[in-house]
């Protein structure tokens, strides 16, 4: 199927859960409400037509000092699927405000998604509701704070860890 | 015994302060142990192999056991997470042990100015020689070395 194919199955199924679908330069976006996502995800894996058996990316975007973005939701988390037997793709975003920073995990559907979901949770400090194991991948447990939010200040110096330092 | 086969006199003999001679003896006598964590490794293998020869300043027999090594050479970035690894290997040096802060990374964290980087080792462990660059050139390298070696020969000698 092609891009405007598969937009076109999820708008047909799930129609108002769909907020808004774009394409950029051959590129096919669905922005999802949070409710809907573990539903259209679920969807995406395991219609036949769709097949995405493959999430390739899973990943956060801060948008707070985003021009035309200051107000609207904060956050967006972004699932870059692939379906191998298909060779399509397909990127599903799912908005976040700051104040209620949680959205259902998909490691249930996909395994790999435990870990991106946790270096999500470790760069931006979104939590992913249902996650077995929510710890950070890449920092440690010391660390304060989440570096990749844009008001995270780029030289704060963190306190140093280990045996007698 | 006969004479001849054994100087008698002058040249036969000569007076030294111990310190002296146990500095001359460790100063080309190193045993360095690289703790190669990034790039700055490429330049160290340069300076360590046959071109630059730094056999001549009898450091050329690396040893991978912290416990037989009397210089831990640091090349490369120390990330936080890395950290409690470098001290632990520092601790298990035994002494008379020096460190050698290998390319602007190490030294001060270079432009790694960011949340994952230490902002230099001295922070962590105690550093002899500091040799910028980024990274450093393999005679910068010998320059640090020649340098240490002025520190260990000169320094005060425990034993």
């Amino acid at each position: 199927m092609d891009g405007e194919a598969i937009l076109g199955a999820l708008q047909a199924r799930f129609g108002g859960a769909l907020a808004e679908t774009h394409a950029h330069r051959g590129d096919h976006t669905a922005l999802v409400e949070r409710g809907a996502l573990l539903d259209v995800l679920r969807h995406c894996r395991d219609d036949g037509a769709l097949g995405f058996d493959m999430l390739a990316d899973l990943t956060a975007v801060d948008y707070s000092k985003f021009p035309g973005r200051e107000d609207g939701p904060r956050f967006e988390v972004v699932y870059h699927l692939l379906s191998v037997p298909h060779n399509h793709r397909l990127r599903v975003k799912v908005r976040v405000s700051e104040d209620d920073p949680v959205v259902p995990t998909a490691s249930g559907l996909w395994p790999i998604a435990d870990w991106f979901e946790r270096e999500v949770w470790d760069m931006f400090g979104l939590r992913f509701a249902g996650h077995p194991n929510p710890k950070r991948l890449l920092l440690y447990e010391e660390f304060v704070g989440h570096p990749l939010r844009k008001d995270y200040p780029i030289n704060r110096r963190q306190p140093l860890i280990g045996p007698k330092i | 015994m006969a004479k001849g086969w054994v100087r008698v006199g002058v040249g036969s003999f000569f007076t030294s302060r111990l310190d002296e001679a146990i500095g001359w003896a460790r100063k080309y006598s190193i045993f360095q142990y690289p703790f190669v964590t990034a790039c700055c490794g490429m330049e160290y293998m340069a300076t360590a192999c046959s071109h630059y020869d730094i056999d001549r300043f009898g450091a050329g027999l690396p040893r991978f056991s912290p416990r037989q090594a009397d210089v831990l050479f640091v090349v490369g970035t120390i990330s936080h997470k890395m950290a409690p690894v470098l001290k632990r290997i520092y601790d298990q040096m035994t002494e008379p042990k020096w460190v050698v802060a290998f390319g602007v990374c190490t030294c001060t964290g270079g432009f790694y100015d960011n949340y994952a980087t230490v902002q230099g080792i001295d922070t962590i462990i105690p550093v002899d020689v500091y040799i910028p660059g980024c990274p450093p050139r393999p005679e910068s390298v010998i320059d640090g070395l020649m340098k240490l070696q002025e520190k260990i020969a000169t320094g005060a000698q425990r034993f």
